[in-house]
């Protein structure tokens, strides 16, 4: 019984980058095809750079069917929303940007102490505007191999009238039938580069030629190193007592809020030094970066579960 | 510089009963092909550590939600990712439990392989059938059955010829053509990258070597052109006079080829037209292979919206109002005849209702008994009377315009996934 015979036919098949854009273009119709009022998220950060690539493919030469939006912290870095605002600018897309900061103004963001990380508040933010703009599908930039419990969720994950993710619970996923369907005040949330790991990313921006806020790549910054972390010095995170600051050449791998992204030591100053480098590296993206969720096992099943992306 | 060089994408899953060794098989794989990061490894070790565990357990690095590592049990699918250097591989791991399967069927439906694991201790079970059934029911191609937890029989050849003999008496039941065999101990890691030195008997491909020359192309004949449209774009920008009367449909080629100057009818209108281009994000291209995402422009001006397919004038699918399916019912809620559902096919939804259930399988048995109703985890033959009429082809045949998912409006939930067996016009 021969089974796997390569020579047996010649059938032409995708390059994996080009399956992963055309299933992504797909996905993203699909939300435009099945939904009356999409938003796409757009923080600036790479993830979503791609995404707005993958908008361009889906719908131009016409416009995108959905607004732009991003949940902004107030603590981000200034080259990244510097970066959000001209890449809208120069599509000619609408950016809505609703901030966590408002939500504290109106008392439904309670920070504990003032320096705690506001990522996981943006669950609240998000709630409110998709309320505000009575948006019943948010296209997000999640990938599946950022952590254990995205590796879990559906293309189309379904959110209820409160947000929440029920991971026990999830609609069966077939073929490429996608359900997008929601009651009024539920919500779907649409993951169209689901299938995609960092190392895709970087070589999609190297295949599109895209343009990146420039502290993706490596340059100086004034750092602690704590707890086997990079820490980077800001007015929002100081030298501790008895710290020792050091100027130290770094790149960010994902660029988030400050209080709670890290960046790596790197001497990578272009994207095929990235690719390189994200090929051989041996610690994950987040595992890395991220000083929220090492906290926790679950911690971000949880967030999940309380409306985050 | 392309680091990785391309030969394609494999998706494949791991499915079989409880406990057989699918998360670990996928660990495994993970861990023997340097996959696994530091950081990840430490973190596993460390939840190890703290349940007790002597070794590192490798099921961990997909039963990622809190609830699957506190019972040591997959819930719903996991998708990890990996590669060789020469190909790019999604892996869905998928839960043995019965009250589960619907999760497995997600898994399976998108899956180009299948590795079906098999306790050697136990040998086939009857989730063991009912995975394979289903494997073989959405149509996967390459099915591969790995006797796992070698070590625990003495690593004999005689216990895997026996489970080798049992489980091909089944699938000549099923019609099962293409199946390998393969032992291998999930946790020591014998057969799955490194061959180890425990099974000198067996001479045939390790696991890994099986995946690498998998054919990633989900079919090998040649299948007529198929493009539902999913959306129109009329952009009517009034400061660019040339897109004035632009009108492009959107949308996956789900099947076959086209290529500018191409015949094409468009259904249900049956109306016909040229390809006057193909193009992509505004691109120009010559031609649209399967599973590309395109825009169609044409040479005459027709109303096309979306749910409307364009396909190559001489081979047209069968309009219906009419379907005979095998349908896996999905749901907690079991299928009630009196009511009308939805049912999704390509980019088209209509309202349905059963016409007749034909029969019911015995997943044991492999009988077909007379069924009122279907319960969760069922699989039957279901006849549907359709409002509006779909463009079909028989699922074997076609799986995109042979496929549909059953929903039902009150809660929108997807309750069954259906397979059209025959046509009627
Ligand atoms: N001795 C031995 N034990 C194994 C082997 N493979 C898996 N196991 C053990 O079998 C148990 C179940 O393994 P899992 O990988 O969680 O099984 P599963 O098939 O994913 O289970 P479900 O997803 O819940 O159906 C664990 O205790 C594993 O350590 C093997 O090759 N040899
Ligand atoms: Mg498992």
């Amino acid at each position: 019984m021969m089974l796997f015979n390569r020579q047996q036919t010649q059938l032409k098949t995708l390059p994996h980058l080009d399956w992963l854009e055309a299933e992504a273009i797909h996905i993203m119709r699909e939300v435009a095809g099945q939904c009356s009022n999409p938003v796409l998220l757009f923080s600036g950060g790479k993830d979503s750079i791609c995404m707005l690539r993958i908008a361009e493919k889906a719908f131009r030469p016409g416009r995108f069917p959905f607004p732009l939006m991003h949940i902004d912290t107030g603590h981000n870095y200034q080259e990244v929303t510097d970066f959000r605002d001209k890449r809208a600018a120069e599509l000619g897309e609408r950016l809505i940007v609703r901030s966590v900061e408002d939500s504290m103004k109106r008392g439904t963001v309670v920070l504990k102490h003032e320096n705690e990380s506001r990522n996981k508040h943006q669950s609240v933010t998000l709630l409110e505007a998709i309320e505000e703009f009575g948006f019943d599908a948010c296209i997000g930039g999640a990938r599946r191999d950022e952590e254990k419990a995205r590796a879990k969720e559906r293309i189309m994950s379904f959110r209820d009238e409160f947000g929440q993710w029920d991971p026990k619970n999830q609609r069966p996923e077939l073929w490429d039938l996608y359900n997008a369907r929601s009651h009024k005040g539920e919500n779907i949330r649409a993951f169209p580069i689901s299938n995609w790991t960092e190392l895709d990313v970087w070589q999609y921006i190297q295949l599109e030629g895209l343009e990146l806020p420039s502290i993706y790549f490596a340059h100086n910054r004034p750092i602690v190193r704590r707890q086997g972390s990079i820490v980077p010095v800001t007015e929002l995170t100081p030298a501790r007592a008895g710290e020792e600051i050091v100027d130290l050449q770094v790149r960010f791998r994902t660029v988030g809020d400050i209080t709670c992204t890290a960046p790596v030591e790197s001497d990578a100053d272009s994207v095929e030094k990235i690719i390189a480098e994200t090929a051989t590296t041996t610690i994950t993206e987040r595992g890395a970066t991220r000083l929220d969720d090492q906290a926790s096992e679950a911690a971000m099943e949880q967030r999940k579960k309380e409306g985050y992306f | 510089m392309q680091l990785i060089e391309d030969h394609g994408l494999l998706r494949f899953l791991t499915c079989g009963s409880v406990d057989d060794g699918k998360s670990t098989l996928i660990g495994r794989l993970l861990f023997d092909s340097k996959a696994i990061l530091a950081d990840t490894l430490s973190a596993i070790e460390k939840t190890s550590l703290k349940r007790g565990m002597q070794d590192v357990d490798l099921s961990l690095l997909t039963d990622g939600l809190q609830a699957e590592r506190e019972q040591g049990i997959t819930i719903d699918v996991a998708y990890r990712y990996f590669s060789t250097g020469t190909r790019k591989f999604i892996i869905a791991d998928a839960p043995g439990h019965e009250q589960y399967t619907r999760n497995m069927v997600t898994a399976a439906s998108t899956a180009n392989l299948a590795i079906i694991l098999v306790d050697a201790r136990k040998g086939v079970q009857p989730q063991t059938r009912r995975h394979s059934y289903l494997a073989h029911l959405v149509g996967i191609p390459h099915l591969v059955v790995a006797v796992n937890k070698m070590d625990l029989v003495d690593y004999s050849q005689q216990r895997f010829e026996e489970i080798k003999a049992d489980y091909l008496a089944f699938a000549e039941q099923l019609g099962i053509q293409d199946v390998r065999f393969i032992p291998l101990s999930a946790l020591k890691g014998d057969m799955v990258v490194d061959r180890g030195e425990n099974l000198p008997w067996y001479d045939g491909d390790t696991l890994m070597e099986i995946l690498e020359a998998a054919p990633a192309a989900h079919t090998e004949h040649d299948e007529p052109f198929r493009f539902p449209v999913q959306y129109v774009c009329r952009p009517q920008d009034s400061t660019n006079p040339e897109l004035h009367d632009y009108r492009g449909f959107m949308g996956r080629v789900e099947s076959g080829s086209i290529r500018v100057g191409d015949a094409v009818t468009i259904l249900p209108s049956g109306r016909t037209s040229l390809v006057k281009a193909i193009e992509l994000g505004g691109e120009p291209l010559r031609e649209a292979i399967t599973e590309q995402s395109v825009t169609l422009l044409l040479t005459d001006e027709i109303d096309i919206s979306r749910g409307d397919m364009i396909v190559k004038t001489d081979a047209l699918p069968t309009q219906t109002k009419q379907v005979d399916a095998t349908v896996c019912w999905l749901a907690e809620a079991p299928l009630d005849r009196a009511r009308t559902y939805l049912i999704r096919h390509t980019t088209r939804e209509t309202k349905a209702k059963v016409a007749a259930i034909e029969w019911r399988v015995d997943i044991n048995t492999l009988e077909r008994q007379a069924a009122e109703r279907l319960q969760m985890n069922d699989i039957a033959q279901v006849s549907f009377k359709l409002a509006q009429p779909l463009l079909t082809d028989a699922y074997a045949d076609n799986r995109g315009t042979g496929a549909f998912i059953i929903i039902d409006e009150s809660t929108n939930n997807t309750v069954g996934a259906g397979m059209i067996t025959k046509l009627a016009a």
